[in-house]
């Protein structure tokens, strides 16, 4: 079609006077506001299919080390551009998610098993073609196993790291002796009022509460002793972080002593020069990350990217500038110096170490928990 | 057509491109709110659709919802009152300045330039335990210890005060800035004293800026979400971190759907009170 050709005849129409001059503005109007409406989202859907994708992850330390060791050097290779985004927490992320057309996100950072099952609820799950990822035959079977198990015959993920929430503490006011002699229950010390701090998240309340109480925390038998904990903490606590930035930010600034915290961000707490110690107690909460891509990505961009990340160089470079274990198997790759130094490594490559959150359990019972959290940490 | 139908027209002509936009950016997805409100939450999966009262009946009859709402009313009252008391002398300082008028009503502006949560997160430098002003009370010897001084609802309606000031000031200056100082003149050449004539003068006629800037200050202080995360503790919490809960934390859409409408009409009950006694007018000069 000519539209230079229409133009024309329209223009000729108008000055034969077979039409009229507000009929031909109103034509010419209508052709740029059908233009103007078509071009700029043509143009996006084109680049997002063809030139970029985005990622979606926890900012801060994470983001940067994802940027500068994985998604410029990709981009360099590959001239995909890679748009990323950051989100404070699985569940905020999971909201935009929903809110979104099919296709406008398309990786995002995962945390837990947990996660993996909420999205693929959703229907937000994508079919990985792992021929195209040859690099996952580095990953830990552990890691892959647990996310398999909920989608078996295929998978919408690949493991990319893992870390612990453990407990951090400032060493000028808490000895490694007293917190291995407390372990989680220094979060409901009387002594430190004023000086505790807590992540929101309501998973991690409720599981230091079963920790806090002795119960299993993928089997809590008696979930108000849960809450009357998580009530004692509230009551303890000077703040609730939610951000990785500001947990940091309250230990350094000795606003808080004591907290539950990020292995990784411990790790560059420490690295800074900060006196933060970090101690795993029993049953403390172990996570699996995952690189989770959403149903109506561009594919083969994405397992591209993905496959990129898990080689080994690249993965070892993040996990090195975030400070969390890469899921490459320790076992069949050579992790270099830093990353068996890391809190929560497992040299084994079964992690048979650490707890994780059975989703299941804890998928099942969100919806109630959730909301009862939220009436507790308000006073109730 | 003729020349009356064609001036009738023109208003609604002038005005259809923000009318668009109102009912497109505000009535519609207003509406989808409406209904989703009424659908029920699944945890994992889709919502489901039909006319379900559940999460009215919680919003409405739930003490826990009704506390949280109250307590909001309160911040934001005290707010409002913080803000008046501060807001009024500086107001009336700016409203009877002689020449440098338009830099003060500048630096009025300035804050507005610095993003919102940039300026609720400088409270964290200023009063943390390292904070400057921990640091310049121990460099005094005034105190040996830092003290704790953050993380209350006391920041929070500190941090709202710091958010709000400029909105009180500037209706209020408008207000001012209308009235004809000879008044207060004629009022002191009949005997009153300079307090007087502000009293039984000034102070009345400034009245609807003063009440202009209340409910603007209200209504954003009730309707806030960014400041008791950041400088609250962790029970403090205003009615829209619920709306944020609900919808962000527990995916239940329909309910933060039905706890943002209840938030809406309880602000929009005020706002049609205080149009009722004072008209919209005066806000819409204080905004201008």
């Amino acid at each position: 079609m000519d539209d230079t050709k229409r133009y024309e005849r329209l223009r000729d129409r108008f000055q034969d006077g077979d039409i009229s001059r507000r009929k031909f503005f109103s034509l010419l109007g209508a052709v740029g506001a059908a233009y103007g409406l078509q071009t700029p989202f043509a143009k996006y859907a084109n680049a997002q299919s063809v030139s970029q994708v985005r990622f979606d992850g926890w900012g801060g330390i994470v983001s940067e080390a994802f940027r500068k060791h994985a998604f410029d050097p990709y981009t360099a290779k590959s001239g995909v551009k890679v748009v990323d985004g950051t989100f404070p927490g699985g569940d905020e992320y999971l909201a935009l998610v929903r809110a979104s057309k099919e296709g406008e996100y398309n990786i995002a950072h995962l945390s837990g098993v947990f996660d993996y099952a909420r999205y693929e609820g959703f229907g937000l799950a994508s079919e990985l073609n792992l021929d195209n990822i040859p690099n996952m035959k580095l990953v830990m079977p552990a890691l892959t196993n647990a996310f398999s198990s909920v989608t078996p015959g295929s998978l919408s993920a690949v493991p990319y790291d893992y870390g612990t929430t453990g407990l951090a503490y400032n060493r000028k006011y808490i000895s490694d002796e007293e917190m291995k002699e407390k372990g989680a229950k220094i979060l409901i010390d009387a002594a430190y009022k004023g000086k505790i701090g807590g992540w929101s998240d309501w998973r991690t309340r409720i599981w230091y509460g079963a920790l806090q109480t002795g119960q299993d925390p993928n089997n809590i038998t008696d979930i108000d002793a849960v809450w009357e904990a998580v009530r004692t903490h509230r009551d303890l606590a000077l703040k609730y972080w939610g951000s990785g930035a500001e947990l940091m930010s309250l230990l350094a600034e000795e606003e808080i002593y004591v907290t539950e915290a990020w292995s990784g961000r411990i790790y560059a707490l420490q690295e800074q020069g900060h006196d933060i110690g970090y101690y795993d107690p029993p049953n403390g909460f172990g996570w699996q990350e995952c690189l989770f891509v959403m149903k109506g990505s561009p594919m083969g961009a994405c397992e591209e990217l993905l496959n990129f990340m898990l080689d080994p160089a690249t993965s070892i470079a993040v996990a090195e500038g975030q400070n969390y274990p890469p899921a490459l198997d320790p076992t069949k790759v050579d992790l270099g110096a830093k990353i068996p130094t890391l809190p929560a490594f497992d040299a084994t490559g079964t992690l048979s170490g650490l707890t994780f959150a059975n989703p299941g359990y804890w998928n099942g019972n969100e919806a109630e928990w959730s909301e009862t959290f939220s009436r507790v940490q308000r006073g109730y | 057509m003729s020349i009356e139908a064609r001036e009738a027209r023109q208003p609604w002509i002038l005005l259809a491109p923000a009318l668009s936009a109102i009912f497109l950016l505000l009535i519609v997805p207003l509406l989808f709110i409406v209904v989703y409100s009424f659908w029920l939450r699944s945890a994992v999966g889709a919502d489901t659709p039909g006319f379900f009262l559940d999460n009215w009946k919680a919003a409405l009859t739930d003490r826990f919802y009704r506390d949280i709402l109250l307590n909001t009313l309160k911040i934001a009252a005290i707010t409002t009152v913080a803000c008046a008391l501060l807001g009024y002398p500086a107001a009336y300082f700016i409203a009877r300045s002689k020449g440098n008028k338009m830099i003060l009503l500048i630096m009025l502006m300035l804050p507005f330039w610095i993003s919102y949560i940039i300026r609720t997160m400088s409270w964290i430098n200023i009063l943390g335990v390292s904070g400057a002003l921990n640091s310049a009370l121990i460099w005094a010897g005034i105190i040996s210890e830092p003290i704790q001084m953050l993380y209350n609802e006391t920041t929070v309606i500190l941090g709202l005060t710091h958010f709000l000031l400029p909105f009180m000031v500037l209706n209020i200056f408008v207000s001012l800035d209308g009235i004809d100082t000879s008044l207060e003149d004629a009022a002191t050449s009949l005997g009153a004293t300079r307090w007087q004539a502000f009293l039984q003068v000034t102070l009345p006629l400034s009245l609807p800026g003063l009440a202009a800037g209340g409910l603007l200050c209200f209504v954003l202080g009730a309707g806030t979400y960014i400041t008791p995360v950041i400088l609250g503790g962790p029970r403090d919490a205003m009615f829209a971190n619920l709306v944020f809960e609900a919808i962000i934390r527990q995916l239940n859409w329909p309910l933060g759907s039905a706890l943002s409408l209840l938030l809406l009409m309880v602000l929009g009950v005020l706002v049609a009170i205080y149009n009722r006694y004072l008209g919209m007018a005066q806000l819409a000069k204080g905004l201008g």
